[in-house]
């Protein structure tokens, strides 16, 4: 009995059972797998910590050419950067990676490097990410990964610890949900606001204790840079991770890259990244199916990812100080019933592993071209590498930004997060392309509604929170 | 690298139980100032527990600068606490100023695991529960103390007294205080077999 269920789910797995699977090197007596890690990133914030605590204790890295580290997090993103920060101490941070990188022989995408950029952009980019592949970053939105059917999940430092040292996790196998997209996109609308939409209806906690996969026809429709998008925010659903089947897209994405495979071995993983998808009948733990077709282009108003509304929406009445929601509504200065179209904002930010590749650019650049932020708002675009900048440069989008009024910046999460370094003004609106709306997320007490790139753009235009079909 | 065991601990419990306090409010990102993992508990809840972050002027509204609370070591917090950024800081800041539990209706699952990587124990309760025990707690603040077995899975508060569910994998390692690599490396030769297996099967990822 127990044999034919097992078979049956070996011709009927999900795609995260295959994945799990592949990479399960032996089952704990705690309940736990101990799940075999392909690859590591790191980055300056906490990989410097990892590196200095392993060196503390006298390990080892089990395998340093498998290892990656990113100087994204603290470096800044002003022309002429180096390796002084705007946030006190930065500086350590970055030193103390780029020594613990170098006597380990790890691989650093350091400053002044033509790739460096943040993390989640760079890794696709360089091919390092791969169907079939595990991969982990003591950062969260490492899920942007699974894009391309790799099961790449945030870890702690400690996790990061674990990993390097014994090429290994012990983690307990999460649920699958699937989430099924159907339908076409109106214009204007984006993967931003499918993973908004998502979160807004079925609550911040919502994904807690699945890896979901991300499916139907909308999704096979988005392009690799969309389906990263939509993979990000899938920690803010608090998701274990975020997959989507990888597809002719997603190989005909990696095919040239650096660290992509290549002659024969290529032929060989391809037609292995082929079969990475979940059967037909295979079954879920939970599934959710969603008609795309009415979602409007959608913006947070208050300090939760869940705190989303349709842009026809207003602030919700309901809600006490206990509920989070009027406390959110004080911290943004927000009335309950309150129109969220034409909220006069005062800076408007483009980056981030969320919205920062070249089509994100593209898009804000078709809303931006022959136009002008509005008068005395402080508009940012810091591309999500330095690769995704030159290309950019190469077709004139910098132009287009910087005629606009827009700042053009170096690589970097820059204004993604405050760490103590690049900020906006107290009790700054500011319209961003980020992922998180947290309070204080960019600036001491800063106020921050998270949206697309096409919103963001239409909005530093007019300088309040605008539909961006107006423009478009 | 072994940690404090965490069997018994009785102690206070402040109630936070608003939803979704993620990991940057726990400890602000401006906080996290040293490559280090200590000298983090000063920023525990920055952003609400002072009035201002530089002269660190307390906030008399914040509830763990009631003096009642002062000597707090357990949480009582409310839906999916500890999601967002993965920062193990926010643990750190945590046990450095004192937290040996949190009790709450759900948790950021990265958060969740930092906690037992660090000897601090999450325990998942339902909204009734822990509301009875801020109640129970709250007409005494600072004097009942509320007693959590993780041998037995038990919490108990006055007449109170809830059975909880932890992984087992969990529980084992906080009850013993294990530190999980030395753990795994019990297992090196079965990685290192495997890894070598994966190199031939999957050759590319080796390049
Ligand atoms: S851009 Fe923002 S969300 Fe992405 S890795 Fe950097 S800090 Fe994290």
């Amino acid at each position: 009995m127990i044999l034919t269920e097992a078979i049956a789910r070996l011709m009927t797995a999900t795609l995260f059972d295959k994945l799990w699977d592949e990479h399960l090197v032996e089952s704990q007596t705690d309940g736990t797998d101990l799940i075999f890690i392909d690859r590591i990133f790191l980055h300056e914030r906490t990989g410097s910590i990892a590196l200095e605590s392993l060196k503390a204790e006298g390990r080892s890295v089990f395998c340093p050419e498998q290892v990656f580290c990113c100087m994204d997090h603290i470096v800044d993103t002003f022309p002429g950067r180096g390796d002084e920060t705007t946030m006190p101490s930065g500086r350590d941070f970055i030193v103390s990676l780029r020594h613990a990188a170098h006597n380990t022989g790890l691989t650093l995408f350091d400053l002044g490097d033509p790739r460096q950029g943040i993390v989640h952009v760079v890794s696709p980019e360089q091919g390092i990410v791969q169907p079939g592949a595990t991969l982990v970053c003591p950062d969260s939105h490492t899920c942007t990964q699974g894009a391309f059917g790799a099961l790449a999940w945030g870890i702690g430092s400690s996790e990061a610890e674990h990993a390097l040292v014994t090429k290994t996790l012990r983690v307990r196998r999460p649920q699958t949900l699937r989430v099924t997209f159907n339908g076409n996109l109106s214009s204007g609308v984006g993967a931003k606001d499918l993973i908004l939409h998502l979160i807004a209806n079925h609550g911040a906690a919502g994904g807690s204790g699945y890896a979901i996969e991300f499916a139907g026809d909308t999704v096979r429709n988005l392009d690799m840079e969309a389906r990263m998008t939509l993979c990000n925010m899938a920690v803010e659903f608090s998701a274990f991770t975020g997959l989507i089947a990888p597809d002719e897209k997603a190989i005909n994405y990696l095919k040239g890259r650096p660290y992509s495979p290549s002659g024969d071995a290529w032929e060989k993983a391809s037609t292995w990244w082929q079969s990475l998808h979940s059967d037909d009948g295979a079954t879920f733990d939970r599934e959710l199916m969603i008609d795309v077709s009415a979602i409007e282009p959608t913006v947070t108003w208050g300090t939760s990812p869940e705190h989303c509304v349709p842009i026809s929406g207003v602030v919700p009445s309901d809600g006490d100080l206990a509920s989070g929601l009027e406390r959110a509504r004080r911290y943004m200065d927000l009335q309950p019933g309150q129109k969220l179209d034409g909220l006069p904002i005062e800076a408007a930010f483009i980056g981030s592993c969320t919205n920062a590749r070249l089509s994100d650019l593209r898009l804000a650049a078709r809303v931006l071209r022959d136009r002008s932020v509005a008068d005395g708002l402080k508009a940012i675009c810091v591309p999500g590498s330095m690769a995704v900048r030159a290309a950019a440069e190469a077709e004139g989008l910098d132009e287009v930004f910087r005629k606009a009024g827009f700042e053009w910046r170096e690589s970097g999460c820059s204004l993604c997060f405050f760490a103590g370094g690049e900020h906006f003004g107290y009790q700054q609106r500011v319209i961003s392309t980020t992922n998180r709306n947290f309070e204080s997320r960019q600036g001491p007490s800063t106020r921050t509604h998270i949206a697309s790139p096409a919103m963001v753009a239409a909005s530093a235009v007019t300088g309040r929170i605008t539909d961006p079909r107006k423009l478009l | 690298m072994s940690l404090e065991p965490f069997v018994v601990w009785r102690g206070v419990a402040a109630p936070m139980l608003r939803p979704n306090i993620d990991t940057d409010a726990i400890i602000p990102s401006r906080e996290m100032k040293r490559v280090s993992k200590t000298g983090l508990g000063e920023g525990l809840f920055a952003g609400e527990r002072y009035l201002d972050s530089k002269t660190r002027q307390p906030n008399p509204g914040f509830i763990l600068n009631n003096p009642s609370y002062s000597d707090c070591s357990i949480l009582l917090g409310g839906p999916n606490f500890g999601c967002g950024s993965s920062r193990e800081h926010a643990v750190w800041a945590l046990r450095e100023y004192g937290i040996r539990a949190i009790v709450a209706q759900g948790f950021g699952s990265i958060f969740a695991n930092n906690c037992v990587r660090n000897g601090l124990l999450p325990v998942i309760l339902s909204k009734q529960q822990i509301e009875a025990l801020v109640d129970w707690t709250g007409e005494s603040p600072g004097q009942r103390k509320i007693v959590i077995n993780l041998e037995q899975q038990k919490i108990t508060a006055g007449l109170l007294n809830y059975r909880f569910e932890i992984e087992s994998g969990a529980r084992h390692m906080l009850l013993n205080g294990l530190d999980a690599i030395a753990l795994t490396l019990q297992s090196k030769e079965v990685i290192k077999a495997f890894e070598s297996n994966r190199r031939q099967q999957r050759p590319w990822l080796y390049g």
